[in-house]
C-alpha cells in the first residue's frame, strides 16, 4: 500500500535485499524458518539478517540491536515477542518499543475471505488502518493514591492527521469508495473528538471518497452481523486492536491474516493479530499462512512483485485444499505439509527453483 | 449501613482511602466489600411500595425510547401488574443539568427505574457530560449485567449462546476526565481503583455462584496497561480465591473478541472494566441477534435501573412502528424480577418468547416485516390465552 510513497529501501547490494528477521517467541521461530526455506527454494533475492531478542532478559541491548538493524535495512519481518508478566510494570512491551522507536505509525490489515476457508460470513473485504504509536498504548500509568491507578490515553492532532492522511491515501490508491472512522467520542469527547475532527479535515481533501464515522460498540455489533458494509476503517490504537481481531476471526482466525506496520522510513511485517502461540509452538501444527502472506507483503514493499504474486498464488491454492487445513481451520494438516504444498505449487507453475522436490 | 451510605455520598476519589484506612490493609477493603455482600443477601424490596403497588421511575429518553416504554406501560396495564410509573422527562438538548437531577432524585425515592437511552448532543461543549453516564455515576450503579442468550426462533449464525457479561459501570475509560494541556495533545484519563475492581469482581463471582455458573473469565489488556488492568486482574484473582468452586481465568480483550466470533460457546461469565464491557457486550448482542433483543440491567447497592443492553437511541427508526420491542419488554421483566414480582415476570417473559418464535412477527432488525404494535398485540394475546386476569378482551 505504501509502495508509491517511499523509495526502495537502501540495503540493496548486487541486486539482493537485506531484511532484518526477528524470530520472536512461540511459533515465530519455526514459521520464520519456513519462510526462509521457501525463499531459498524460490530463489528470492532476499537475505535475512537474524536478530534474536530474549524476552526474559531485562536489559535493552537486544531491542537496541534489533532497532539498529531495522534502521540499517529499512525492512523487517518479525514474530511476536512475548511480554513477561512477572517483570515490573516499568518493563515495557518489546513489540511496543519497536513500534514507537521506529515510528511505525500505520498498522494495515487487509481482511479478506479466502476461497476454500469456510466461514460464517462471506465476501468480507475490509482494510483496517490502525494508529500504531499513541492512544491507549502510551504506557503512561501512575498510582498517586494507593489503590487508584490513572492510565493516560494520549491523542495528538499531528498523529491523528497523519493516520487519517495515510488512510485516505491508501483508500484512493486501492480504489476504495468509503472510509469509516471508529471512535467513542460520545464519551471521550476531547480525545476521540480530536481524532474524529482530524479525520473530517482530511476527508475534505478527498471528495471522491465517502467518509462516515461509527461508534466502536456499534461497529463491533455491525461487524458480527453485517461485515460487508465496511470498506476501509481508520481508528486509534485500542479500538484497532479489538476490531482487527474481530475481523480476523470473521475471515477464519489468527492463522490467516497478515499485518504490516508502516512508518515514513521503515516497514515491519508480521501476523495481523500478533499472537505468540506458546501453546502450539514446535508441534508442527501452527498455520503458516499468515506469516507467509506477511512475507509476500514484504516482497511487495521491496518491489519484488513477481515473486510476491507467485508465492501468494501458491498459498491461496494451498489454502483451498481442505485436506491441508491446519487445526485452527478445523483440519488435521501439519505446518510442513502446507509449506511443502506451497513449494510444489510454485514448482509446477514453472519458474526456476533451487531444487526438485 | 450508615458508614457505607456515607461512603457512597463522598466524591469518588476519597472512597478508596476510606476503604483502606491508614494501614492500607487490603483486608479492610475486603471487609467493606463483604459487608456489601451481606446487605445484598438480606436485601429488602424497594421502599416505594404502598398499598401493594410499587412505584417505578420511568425515563422515556430519546429516539425509540418513548414509544417502546409506552408499549411497556400498555402491557403492564393490560396484565394488571401492580406497578405505577412516575414519568420523568429528560430533555437532551438543554445544557442545564436540572432534568437529570430530577430524574436522579426520583430514582433515589423509588429505588427502581426503567429508562430509554438519552441522546448525547455532540454539538455541546465537552463539559456537557453524557446524561446516561451522569445517572450511572451519581447513583453508583456499579454493575452492568447483561445476559446474552440465543432465543429460539431467531436465526443466528451461532446457536445456543449463553453468556453473562458483567461490566464495571462507573469508572475506567468513562471517567470523563480529559484535558488538553498542550494544544493539539489530548490526555484522557482511565481510572481503575482497587475498591471498585474488588466490588465488581465480588459481584461477578456472587452472581456466578447464585446462578450455578462454573467459570468466570476476566477480560483485560494488562500486557499493555500493566498498572491499570493489572490492578483489575489482581483484584479479580483475590476475589476468585474466595470462591474455590468457580473456575477463574483471564483473557486479553483482543483475543476475547476473536474467540467470540469463532467459538462463543467457550464463555460462561465474563467480568471486565467499562470500555471492554461496552465492546464485548455489543459483540455478544450481535451474536444472539442484534440490539433489539437483549435487555440490560444496572445494579447499585441501593438502586437498580433497567434498559436495553446496547443502549441505542435508534433515532433513525423512531416513531415508525418498526423498532423491536423485545429488549425493552425483557428489561421490564428483569425489573419485575427485581421487585420480587416473579409471576408477572415469568408470564410476560413467556409470552414474549412465544411471540419471538413466530417468524411472521419478526421486526426489520431480525429480518422480518412485522411492526412494533403487532409484536405487542401478540404478546398480549399470549398472556390472555395463558389464563390470568387481564383488563380487557382483545
Amino acid at each position: 500500500y505504501n509502495s508509491s510513497l517511499t523509495k526502495p529501501p537502501p540495503a540493496k547490494y548486487g541486486g539482493r535485499h537485506t531484511v532484518t528477521l526477528i524470530p520472536g517467541d512461540g511459533i515465530g521461530p519455526e514459521l520464520l524458518t519456513h519462510v526462509r526455506e521457501l525463499f531459498r527454494f524460490c530463489c528470492v533475492p532476499v537475505d535475512f539478517e537474524i536478530v534474536s531478542i530474549d524476552s526474559k532478559s531485562t536489559s535493552d541491548d537486544d531491542m537496541n540491536n534489533a532497532i539498529t538493524a531495522i534502521r540499517r535495512n529499512g525492512v523487517a519481518l518479525k514474530g511476536n515477542i512475548e511480554t513477561n508478566h512477572n517483570l515490573p510494570p516499568s518493563h515495557i512491551s518489546r513489540n511496543n518499543i519497536l513500534r514507537t522507536s521506529l515510528d511505525l505509525y500505520a498498522n494495515v490489515i487487509h481482511c479478506q475471505t479466502l476461497p476454500g476457508v469456510r466461514t460464517r460470513h462471506r465476501d468480507v473485504d475490509i482494510i483496517i488502518i490502525r494508529e500504531n504509536t499513541e492512544g491507549e498504548y502510551s504506557s503512561l500509568e501512575h498510582e498517586n493514591v494507593p489503590g487508584v491507578v490513572e492510565c493516560l490515553k494520549i491523542i495528538t492532532r499531528k498523529k491523528s492527521l497523519r493516520i487519517a492522511e495515510y488512510a485516505f491515501n491508501a483508500a484512493r490508491q486501492n480504489g476504495r469508495r468509503r472510509v469509516t472512522a471508529v471512535h467513542k467520542a460520545n464519551i471521550m469527547k476531547l480525545g476521540d473528538g480530536l481524532f474524529l475532527q482530524c479525520c473530517k479535515e482530511v476527508a475534505a481533501g478527498y471528495p471522491e471518497i465517502t467518509f462516515d464515522s461509527m461508534i466502536v460498540d456499534n461497529t463491533t455489533m455491525q461487524l458480527v452481523s453485517k461485515p460487508q458494509q465496511f470498506d476501509v476503517m481508520v481508528m486509534p490504537n485500542l479500538y484497532g486492536s479489538v476490531i482487527s481481531n474481530v475481523c480476523a476471526g470473521l475471515v477464519g482466525g489468527p492463522g490467516l491474516v497478515p499485518g504490516a506496520n508502516y512508518g515514513k522510513d521503515y516497514a515491519v511485517f508480521e501476523t495481523a493479530t500478533r499472537n505468540t502461540g506458546k501453546s502450539i509452538a514446535n508441534k508442527n501444527i501452527a498455520n503458516p499462512t499468515a506469516t507467509l502472506l506477511a512475507s509476500c507483503l514484504m516482497l511487495d514493499h521491496l518491489r519484488l512483485h513477481g515473486y510476491a504474486s507467485m508465492i501468494r498464488k501458491a498459498i491461496l491454492a494451498t489454502v483451498s485444499e481442505t485436506r491441508l487445513h491446519t487445526a485452527d481451520l478445523g483440519g488435521q494438516g501439519t505446518t510442513s505439509e502446507v509449506v511443502q504444498s506451497v513449494m510444489r505449487e510454485i514448482e509446477s507453475k514453472g519458474p526456476r527453483t533451487s531444487e526438485q522436490i | 449501613m450508615a458508614a457505607s451510605s456515607a461512603a457512597l455520598s463522598l466524591p469518588k476519589v476519597f472512597r478508596p482511602v476510606l476503604g483502606l484506612g491508614r494501614s492500607g490493609n487490603p483486608a479492610k477493603v475486603w471487609a467493606a466489600a463483604a459487608s456489601c455482600r451481606r446487605e445484598k443477601s438480606t436485601f429488602v424490596p424497594p421502599p416505594a411500595k404502598y398499598g401493594g403497588r410499587h412505584t417505578v421511575t420511568l425515563i422515556p429518553g430519546d429516539g425509540i425510547g418513548p414509544e417502546l416504554l409506552n408499549h411497556v406501560r400498555e402491557l403492564f396495564r393490560f396484565s394488571c401488574v401492580p406497578v405505577d410509573f412516575e414519568v420523568v422527562n429528560v430533555n437532551s438538548s438543554v445544557a442545564t443539568e436540572d432534568d437529570i437531577h430530577n430524574a436522579i432524585t426520583a430514582i433515589r425515592r423509588n429505588g427502581v427505574a426503567l429508562k430509554g437511552n438519552i441522546e448525547t448532543n455532540h454539538n455541546m461543549p465537552p463539559s456537557h457530560k453524557s446524561r446516561n453516564n451522569l445517572l450511572r455515576t451519581s447513583l453508583d450503579l456499579f454493575a452492568n449485567m447483561m445476559h446474552c442468550q440465543s432465543l429460539p426462533g431467531v436465526q443466528t449464525r451461532h446457536k445456543n449462546i449463553d453468556i453473562i457479561i458483567i461490566r464495571e459501570n462507573t469508572e475506567g475509560e468513562y471517567s470523563s476526565l480529559e484535558h488538553e494541556s498542550v494544544s493539539g495533545v489530548v490526555e484522557s484519563l482511565k481510572i481503575i481503583t482497587r475498591y471498585n475492581s474488588l466490588r465488581i469482581a465480588d459481584y461477578a463471582f456472587r452472581l456466578a455462584r447464585e446462578k450455578g455458573r462454573r467459570r468466570v473469565t476476566a477480560v483485560h489488556k494488562a500486557n499493555i496497561m500493566k498498572l491499570a488492568d493489572g490492578l483489575f486482574l489482581q483484584c479479580c484473582k483475590e476475589v476468585a480465591s474466595g470462591y474455590p468452586d468457580i473456575q477463574f481465568d483471564s483473557m486479553i480483550v483482543d483475543n476475547t473478541t476473536m474467540q467470540l466470533v469463532s467459538k462463543p460457546h467457550q464463555f460462561d461469565v465474563m467480568v471486565m472494566p467499562n470500555l471492554y464491557g461496552n465492546v464485548v457486550s455489543n459483540v455478544c448482542a450481535g451474536l444472539v441477534g442484534g440490539p433489539g433483543l437483549v435487555p440490560g440491567a444496572n445494579y447499585g447497592t441501593n438502586y437498580a435501573v433497567f434498559e436495553t443492553a446496547t443502549r441505542n437511541t435508534g433515532k433513525s427508526i423512531a416513531d415508525k412502528n418498526i423498532a423491536n420491542p423485545t429488549a425493552m419488554l425483557l428489561a421490564s421483566c428483569l425489573m419485575l424480577d427485581h421487585l420480587r414480582l416473579h409471576d408477572y415476570a415469568n408470564m410476560i417473559r413467556g409470552a414474549v418468547l412465544t411471540t419471538m418464535n413466530e417468524t411472521r412477527l419478526h421486526t426489520a432488525d431480525i429480518g422480518g416485516q412485522g411492526t412494533t404494535s403487532e409484536v405487542v398485540q401478540s404478546v398480549m394475546k399470549n398472556i390472555q390465552s395463558g389464563g390470568p386476569l387481564t383488563t380487557e378482551q382483545i
